[in-house]
């Protein structure tokens, strides 16, 4: 569970952590079922709809201009995003 | 009547006729949302004053004889849907002050329309949920009994057309997020064929799951959305580049002939009898119209919620990893390094069942699992995709009801995430196997709780479901009611 949080960037009290853990063994437990499944051989779906590599003509289109991009940001200065410091 | 009570079509004929103006009509539904909002609570973002000025321009197009079916009338956008300079929530903390800077590709294609936008509407936190009891901005109620969840988790979008609080509006659709609101407000709610409508701009959740599509008061309507909404946007490289057909054109050609499968794995102990009831009465009237109903297998049904609650997850766990309190919205207090400040940022930010998915989804994705989990659940997937391919072999479409049960009582699902997720067990099969449906209103129960049929066709076979839900709903007798508010 605190793992799991970390990689998720998550983190939980105690008591998220005795109910998380109860709820999710439960569906761990439902999901179980897809072991009975003989998939021998059978290929994984990973969209419904078999599409190749949609490309598109390598020219340069409008993007969003630097204030726009930065319009929402929590923080920032200038031309940056601001952030709390990244390495000692 | 009054005029927000209408269809599209019928005031696209009054406006035609210069018998009534957008304006007119904006007022109408402004002046219900006035009244009833209080109870409902459909809207987390009312867009009046735009709402009044796109009404001006369309007056003035119309005037100048430049109308479409849609200039002029009043649409209600999910909360999840990018509206350039409004506010985009997801209904989360996190996104509760983002606005975005374009407009989602459905929303510029209905604005060139004409459609006039009254406002974002309240769902599920990331559309995660059946019952719209998740949104940081509250629950809404459904007009049919206010002590009743409104379905989610397009809860606001169903909510808004049943409540006569806008004509039609916008949801998307992970597991039944379209269709299952839809049937417990009793409207048309239609899920396209995964890549018939851009996603782009639509906030992500699960991407190979995720569509747009219509709420209306009739089929008609629904067939009036699509043709402005479908067809290939270079945006999304998983839009489909096919010629989309006048969706109109199959609301009056019948079903004479047709042969309608009904799969015996969805008609189970656990449907509420009065659901029952209805699915027969449905059966008859479709035979009644000439065609022909016979059962048929969807072997893998029962693995259809194991498989989804894998992907869906894991793919939300993904998706939601831009939520750091880096580029836009929510950020919490001053962390004392930028590994504390995501963590934190995020605990605050997302709500419990949200984290729970994003939990699940990791797991599943983690080093040593993947194959146990994810690739597991793709290749059972696989084989509910070819339930459906043989199946569609033997009949043009196949009749489920949309959900179990008619709609349930606030707060009672809320603390067991598995009886909640079971609400969508007949609409998750679609999704995964990327096929279309609709749900049409075929009955109330004797409580007056609205019950819905769900429709599925073949792969980009929209036309057919428009086909059958238009017959079956201009031949179904049904009592024309409207919920007492």
């Amino acid at each position: 569970m605190e793992y799991v949080a970390h990689l998720a960037r998550l983190e939980f009290s105690e008591d998220e952590k005795e109910k998380f853990t109860f709820q999710l063994n439960n569906i761990l437990a439902y999901v179980d079922m897809l072991n009975q499944v003989d998939t021998t051989d059978i290929e994984p779906v990973s969209h419904a709809i078999a599409l190749n590599n949609a490309f598109r003509e390598d020219v340069v289109e409008d993007s969003l201009n630097p204030e726009l991009s930065l319009a929402n940001a929590p923080e920032a200065r200038g031309p940056f995003f601001r952030v709390p410091k990244v390495i000692e | 009547m009054e005029l927000n009570q209408l269809t599209i079509h019928e005031l696209h004929e009054l406006i035609t006729k210069r018998e009534v103006s957008s304006t007119q009509i904006v007022q109408s539904v402004f002046k219900r949302i006035e009244t009833v909002e209080k109870d409902i609570h459909s809207y987390v973002t009312l867009m009046k004053e735009r709402a009044f000025a796109a009404a001006a321009d369309a007056d003035k197009r119309i005037r100048e004889g430049d109308i479409t079916p849609m200039t002029g009338i009043p649409v209600a956008l999910k909360d999840v849907l990018c509206t350039k300079g409004i506010r985009t929530t997801c209904g989360s903390r996190i996104l509760h002050n983002y606005i975005p800077p374009y407009d989602a590709t459905v929303v510029e294609k209905l604005k060139a329309a004409g459609a006039v936008f009254t406002g974002k509407v309240n769902m599920d936190e990331f559309a995660m949920g059946s019952s719209t009891e998740t949104s940081c901005f509250g629950i809404t109620r459904n007009p049919w009994d206010l002590k009743r969840i409104p379905g989610g988790s397009s809860g606001g979008s169903a909510a808004a057309v049943a409540a006569d609080e806008c004509i039609a509006s916008l949801g998307s659709d992970t597991g039944g997020s379209i269709r299952q609101p839809a049937a417990l407000c009793g409207v048309v709610g239609m899920k396209p064929t995964y890549g018939r409508v851009s996603r782009f701009g639509l906030v992500a959740f699960a991407s190979s799951l995720d569509q747009i599509g219509p709420f209306t008061k009739d089929v008609e309507d629904c067939a009036i959305m699509m043709n402005v909404i479908a067809g290939y946007d270079s945006r999304d490289s998983t839009s489909v580049p096919l010629d989309v057909p006048d969706y109109t054109a199959f609301l009056s050609r019948g079903i004479d002939g047709w042969t309608v499968g009904i799969p015996r794995e969805y008609f189970i102990e656990g449907i509420d009898p009065e659901v029952m009831e209805a699915m027969k009465s449905t059966i008859a009237v479709i035979e009644g119209l000439g065609a022909k109903c016979v059962e048929i297998s969807l072997p893998h049904t029962g693995y259809c919620l194991a498989v989804y609650y894998i992907i869906a997850p894991a793919e939300a766990s993904s998706n939601l990893a831009r939520y750091d309190g880096v580029k836009y919205g929510f950020r919490a207090g001053d962390g004392r390094d930028l590994l504390e400040m995501y963590k934190k940022t995020r605990s605050a930010g997302f709500g419990a069942e949200v984290k729970r998915r994003i939990m699940i989804g990791t797991y599943a994705l983690s080093s040593g699992y993947y194959d146990a989990y994810y690739k597991k659940a793709s290749q059972v997937r696989g084989l509910i995709k070819g339930d459906f391919e043989k199946a569609f072999t033997q009949c043009d479409v196949i009749l489920t009801p949309t959900s179990p049960t008619p709609a349930f009582t606030i707060g009672e699902k809320m603390d067991d995430p598995l009886q909640m997720y079971l609400s969508d067990i007949f609409t998750i099969s679609a999704n995964l196997a990327g096929i279309p449906g609709i749900s049409v209103p075929c009955g109330f129960t004797r409580r007056g709780l609205p019950i819905g049929a769900q429709f599925l066709a073949g792969h980009f076979e929209e036309g057919k479901l428009i086909q059958m839900a238009s017959a079956y709903e201009k031949n179904a007798n049904l009592e024309k009611r409207r919920p007492n508010l």
